[in-house]
């Protein structure tokens, strides 16, 4: 599976590095990934948020075919999040054995590897969630 | 708008076709189809394909279709809608008919899926979800369906053995028709003793890589008797799509895509759910059998996986659904699959089914997903 132009990837940065989204100046909608039209109202009055990575777990799975570029990752979890500010993310899970996964599990966003391309090639980096770390004061 | 009808239908058997490229298998399809309808010629063909350029390296199927079945320089194009390019290439076919502009038209799905390895066909299925946010994440359509699945078996005390009813109806049905994958019945233990393959969705869940060719040749309904004695109309259509991201959706366990294209389907033929005695679902996953059954209206939120693990499934059953083995065990080639399930439709509705045969059926009523639910068509079908 050979790498695309770089750019492919740099484009995304501000959403895979640190969960920017859209949030809509008529309705308040927030959307993840951005959105050009809110998808609720219908408004084009979009401006950037920062969301702030925190979140649920609301389903999960472990995947044991998965496609192409993943062999090596295999067996991964992978989840619906759905963050404090309202959307839902599909990301992998990390930091984590598959008994401890439930619903309602409170995680939040690091970054992380998502995969490499061969030895010479770019790395991929991306968001993954992990559970919430407890301190002694929680 | 002039009223259409199907007067030809034609396939090859679901396989893995080792020996037979994607031309040779479109075109036996299309022709068998053309030779039961009687016709040596076509205005136009539309091609139902999903991934062609991704499996097998090959665009413009349209032309290469037309060309190699001998259809001299008629207009000829692919429709690409996901796993439903079938069933939207059927509705673009209707189209051009209904709108007066062709006569006759002819409807070739197909897909060639066996020459890719299995996790590169797996990565070209996923570039059907929004790429750049669920593959990029490692997502595959398997993996997608699974996390609906648990949310579903969670919120409506669904288990995995009432799933595993879908897999042995279908197995069963499928067991009856010469152009199924699978023809071997299974019971719900061989279903639930399956490995996981993104849990808790299990290898007895899913329909496999296959390769297929289905065609239906279209015509205005009042010449459709120049042709064939049992002409079946397609008295509705319905398409729609939803967010291509799975997170995105208002509702994870409704297919909006599904409800509002059945709605078209059901006020064009003017039916409802109650007067459908014939129901092809696109069980890729069992999951989605369950929700089909709920979203095109027939039973209630939640009941979907029920219905089916107390047998009301069956042919013979209150809601037949995948009468033909569906896409567990006739097979899922892709964008085939839609064409697959107009043409069990219309053997149905001939009283053509054999010994799957649903008792004097008049209107059956074809589903079919692309996406995890991004792009539904609905297709009724009547008997005249
Ligand atoms: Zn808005």
């Amino acid at each position: 599976m050979p790498a695309m132009q770089v750019s492919r990837y740099w484009r995304h940065f501000k959403e895979k590095y640190r969960l920017a989204g859209t949030k809509c100046k008529k309705c308040g909608k927030i959307h993840f990934p951005p959105r050009q039209v809110c998808n609720e109202c219908g408004s084009r009055e979009m401006e950037e948020i920062q969301l702030s990575g925190k979140g649920k777990v609301v389903s999960w799975t472990i995947v044991r075919n998965p496609p192409s570029g993943f062999e090596y990752y295999k067996p991964y979890p992978l989840a619906l999040v759905e963050l404090e500010e309202g959307p839902i993310v599909l990301a992998q899970l990390t930091d984590v054995s598959e008994d401890e996964i439930d619903f309602g599990m409170e995680v939040e966003m690091v970054t992380r590897r998502i995969r490499e391309f061969s030895e010479d090639g770019i790395i991929l980096y991306g968001y993954k969630f992990r559970p919430v770390l407890k301190t002694s004061k929680d | 708008m002039r009223k259409v009808a199907i007067i030809g239908v034609g396939a090859i058997p679901v396989g893995e076709h080792w020996g037979t490229s994607l031309r040779d298998m479109a075109v036996e399809a299309l022709l068998n189809a053309m030779d039961d309808a009687g016709v040596d010629k076509v205005d136009s063909l539309y091609v139902g394909n999903m991934a062609s350029g991704s499996f097998v390296e090959q665009e413009n199927l349209g032309t290469l279709i037309a060309d190699f079945a001998g259809l001299g320089h008629i207009p000829a194009v692919k429709i690409e809608a996901a796993c439903a390019s079938g069933g939207a290439a059927v509705q673009e076919g209707f189209k051009a008919v209904a709108s007066g502009l062709d006569d006759i038209v002819a409807v070739v799905g197909v897909e060639k899926m066996t020459d890719a390895w299995p996790t590169d066909a797996t990565r070209y299925l996923a570039y059907a979800s929004d790429a750049e946010y669920e593959l990029f994440n490692g997502a595959s359509f398997v993996a997608l369906n699974a996390l609906v699945m648990r949310l579903y078996m969670k919120e409506f005390g669904a288990t995995e053995e009432d799933f595993a009813h879908f897999a042995v109806n279908a197995h069963k049905n499928g067991a009856n028709n010469p152009y199924a994958m699978f023809k071997k019945v299974i019971k719900v233990e061989t279903a639930l003793r399956s490995p996981y393959i993104a849990d808790p969705l299990k290898l007895f869940d899913a329909s496999s890589v296959c390769d297929g060719a289905a065609a239906v040749i279209l015509a205005p309904l009042d010449k459709a008797k120049e042709f064939t004695d049992t002409p079946i109309e397609i008295a509705g259509i319905g398409r729609a799509v939803d967010t291509i991201n799975l997170a995105n959706r208002r509702e994870l366990l409704r297919l909006r895509a599904t409800i509002e294209a059945s709605r078209r389907a059901y006020k064009m033929a003017g039916v409802e759910p109650k007067d459908i005695d014939v129901i092809e679902v696109h069980d890729a996953f069992t999951i989605m059998a369950a929700m089909a059954l709920e979203d095109l209206g027939f039973v209630p939120k939640g009941q979907g996986a029920k219905v089916a693990s107390e047998g009301q499934i069956a042919v013979d059953g209150d809601y037949p659904i995948q009468t033909m083995g569906g896409l567990k065990a006739r097979g899922h080639p892709v964008g085939a699959t839609g064409v697959y399930q107009t043409v069990e439709a219309v053997w149905q509705l001939r009283i053509d089914a054999g010994k799957n045969q649903v008792p004097d059926p008049e209107i059956a009523l074809t589903q079919n997903i692309g996406g995890t639910g991004s792009n539904i068509t609905v297709n009724i079908l009547r008997r005249v």
